[in-house]
């Protein structure tokens, strides 16, 4: 890998955490649902009308709801190689939050190594490279060992 | 049965590229419709707009637009915007103007002027902006269709041959309208051999942008007496209604669904729920319907709306296609137009070419594509964040 600095590709989204990184989201300090990403400003229970949030750390494990790839280069603002390299993306079940995160899947992971319900968890991984920096995301990545 | 309008006139400008001013397109159907109603423009005293949010301001003040390119004539103007929705929207409007009784015909016209290629945001650093965020990452809008359809193979035992047939057989339904873009008999082999773009969708399973009109000329059921259109095609439900916290589908363009930690999850997801109270309004159940004109952003989307709108159970719909139910002939043809798979999406104008269609469908005046005795047709279709509409049609 590069020697640049690591930037997060979008700041205060998740944390690295000493290497256990995790989402950063919100949680109403009233009912208790979760946000992600994070917000500050209302609820959007319709039973709650709480203005009132912790930033707290979503779960770092959680299931595959589906997933799929992208076989052609996104538009800006994706940051694509020349050639473009296929990804794989996950939409991933978090059992504590109860909500569907989306992301990439990390390198190497093809849409044939996954099934709906395998467990993953998230980790850091470059999104793309800046002249100053290698900018990461969160990804995830299947759990070693786990029913598949 | 007192909250139906009469359809009395339907147009369209074909789907294509055509590269020219959206609004030649809107101005073109809104000609055919108005000469297909029998009225003169003069009379028209209402004109409602989809909005297009790709041409600049005349695009989003589209009914003004409209109205002065057909000719000032004094008649009032509203324009709508809910993505794919717009259409039915600026019908909604139509419908409820002519209910108060504060106008007799409502000209109701969307028409998009697309780009090439992928749907992509406005530039800049917007991470506030969830559209911005998700392509930044690399999701795309065939990103989540494919999540749906891959979910339906782990879950149900569809196969991609299932999303290939869909493809077949609308293009087989297209074939012949005059309207469509794509009119060109697909097989299943030049769908395996189309491109993969988010497994398992293909290039012909993933529906393009074009450039199309669409238009109606709808009025109260007394005035449609009154130009002895005592059978004309009634609009007997619209349906815009939104899902309930907690959404527990991912939907376009957001990166995470709502929390249902605290809430639960919703008992009812927007695509379940806009039928149904469709069918409410209309006083009709999926078992009254002949005709559907459903939203096959991707084949496979066209299988989850069929569950959707109750033709069958969760999961039944590839075995529906498989038997050959929803092809023209079968018990419950489903987009008799040919669909996106045919058209490609023109934003603002799909929900009233869907609805263009099965008015010709219910007056048995769509040629080729004619379904048998044609009495009840539903449409669907899907917005941004969450929503869409389902309109009922009915004669």
């Amino acid at each position: 890998m590069s020697e640049k600095p690591i930037k997060p590709a979008i700041e205060g989204w998740f944390s690295d955490n000493n290497g256990s990184p995790h989402l950063l989201g919100s949680r109403c300090t009233s009912c208790g649902t979760y946000y992600f990403p994070k917000t500050d400003s209302y609820c959007r229970s319709p039973l709650c009308d709480s203005e009132s949030f912790e930033e707290v750390p979503l779960s770092r494990t959680g299931t595959v709801w589906s997933y799929t790839n992208a076989c052609y280069a996104p538009p800006a603002p994706y940051v694509a190689a020349d050639p473009h390299v296929p990804f794989t993306i996950a939409a991933v079940s978090l059992e504590a939050e109860q909500m569907i995160v989306l992301g990439q899947v990390v390198e190497g992971v093809d849409v044939a190594d996954l099934t709906v319900g395998d467990s993953v968890e998230l980790v850091l991984e470059p999104l793309h490279e800046t002249e100053e920096n290698v900018v990461v995301t969160w990804k995830w990545r299947p759990i070693a060992g786990a029913a598949s | 049965m007192s909250q139906d309008i009469a359809i009395i006139g339907v147009g369209m400008h074909p789907w294509g590229k055509w590269g020219r001013s959206f609004v030649e397109y809107g101005v073109k159907a809104a000609r055919d419709a108005i000469t297909d109603a029998g009225v003169d423009w003069r009379d028209v005293g209402f004109v409602s707009g989809g909005a297009t949010i790709r041409n600049g301001y005349p695009g989003q003040v589209a009914g003004a637009t409209f109205a002065q390119a057909l000719g000032w004539q004094g008649a009032e103007v509203n324009t709508s915007y809910a993505a794919c929705a717009s259409g039915s929207q600026a019908l909604a409007a139509a419908r409820t103007k002519i209910l108060a009784g504060d106008c007799d015909v409502a000209l109701v016209v969307g028409a998009d002027t697309t780009p090439k290629g992928f749907l992509a945001p406005a530039g800049g650093y917007r991470p506030d902006d969830p559209d911005w965020v998700r392509f930044y990452l690399g999701i795309t809008n065939p990103t989540y269709f494919a999540l749906y359809a891959r979910r339906r193979m782990d879950l149900y035992g569809d196969t991609e041959e299932d999303f290939g047939l869909v493809k077949v057989k609308n293009s087989e339904h297209g074939f012949t309208n005059p309207n469509a873009r794509y009119r060109k008999k697909f097989t299943l082999d030049d769908v395996k051999a189309s491109a993969m773009v988010a497994d398992p969708l293909r290039l012909l399973n993933v529906c393009a942008t074009s450039d199309g009109g669409a238009a109606l000329v709808v009025c109260s059921l007394d005035y449609a007496k009154r130009l002895g259109k005592t059978d004309a095609v009634r609009v007997s439900a619209i349906s815009t209604v939104t899902p309930t916290f907690a959404s527990a589908i991912v939907e376009m363009p957001d990166i995470a669904t709502d929390s249902a930690a605290a809430a639960g999850i919703e008992a009812l997801r927007f695509r379940e729920a806009l039928p149904r109270k469709a069918y409410e309004q209309a006083g009709v159940g999926p078992e009254d319907v002949s005709v559907a004109e459903v939203y096959d952003l991707s084949s496979a989307l066209e299988l989850d709306w069929c569950e959707d709108l109750g033709f069958c159970e969760r999961g039944g719909a590839a075995q529906l296609l498989r038997e050959g139910a929803t092809r023209l002939g079968g018990r419950l043809p489903v987009n008799p137009s040919g669909g996106l798979a045919c058209f490609g999406e023109a934003v603002p104008a799909q929900a009233l070419a869907q609805v263009c269609e099965l008015t010709w469908q219910l007056r048995g005046q769509a040629g080729d594509r004619q379904v048998e005795n044609a009495k009840v047709g539903i449409t669907a279709n899907q917005g941004l964040f969450g929503h869409g509409s389902s309109v009922i049609l009915t004669r």
